[in-house]
């Protein structure tokens, strides 16, 4: 079972969690990102996400659907916030179910890891000095 | 050809989209060589990938010329 959004509007833990839960499995896991108000020592006033839809949406079911393969997951929930965000802001939801606690630990660290590294989201950050797109400058 | 653009790159390219000549039935590699040359920031980024009808494409593929080619700037997501 796997849920993928990419949505404009706030991610709810509470959806991604009745999604996972299931009677077989003893650990549910999550980790949420949020958008925090200091980078590399610069304060940051808000953050915009761009994305490429059709294919962000196609390689994070790919991600979860690995990470159910590799860690023997029942379910995986991964959203992601599309548009501006606010500090304190909910910018990514991973959820994992699985039989016993390890594999729900490691698998929903994989995804949120692969997520970084591959999905077409990138990530606009506002300061005081400037906008910069995160990542893509040496 | 038209290609899309996402993030840095869509600022690289003055919108949403570019235009290259001649790309179809040439590689990856050939675009990336052409982007380059076209429009020089590209060659400041950390790195870039290109993607062929909403996959990841290496650069040893043969693009066509109707594919749906968009320049990947490196993600940050999550």
């Amino acid at each position: 079972m796997i849920d993928i959004a990419l949505r404009n509007t706030p991610l709810e833990l509470t959806e991604c969690a009745r999604f996972v839960a299931h009677p077989s499995c003893g650990g549910l896991c999550f980790f949420v990102g949020t958008i925090r108000d200091l980078n590399l020592g610069e304060s940051v006033t808000h953050l915009a996400f761009d994305a490429y839809d059709g294919m962000a949406l196609k390689e994070m079911r790919k991600i979860a659907e690995r990470a159910r393969e590799q860690f023997g997951l029942h379910a995986v929930a991964l959203h992601h916030r599309k548009g501006s965000l606010a500090i304190g802001d909910t910018a990514v939801i991973v959820a994992v179910s699985s039989v016993h606690r390890a594999p729900a630990f490691a698998g929903c660290a994989f995804v949120i890891d692969e997520l970084k590294k591959t999905v077409p989201i990138w990530k606009k950050e506002f300061r005081a000095d400037g906008s910069h797109w995160l990542n893509a400058r040496p | 050809m038209k290609i899309a653009c996402f993030g840095i790159a869509r600022e690289i390219a003055g919108g949403p989209y570019l235009q290259l000549p001649d790309v179809a039935g040439r590689t990856v590699a050939d675009l990336k060589r052409e982007l380059i040359a076209a429009h020089p920031a590209f060659g400041e980024l950390v790195s870039f990938a290109v993607a062929r009808n909403e996959a990841y494409a290496g650069d040893d593929e043969i693009i066509r010329a109707d594919d749906e080619v968009v320049i990947i700037p490196p993600v940050s997501g999550g």
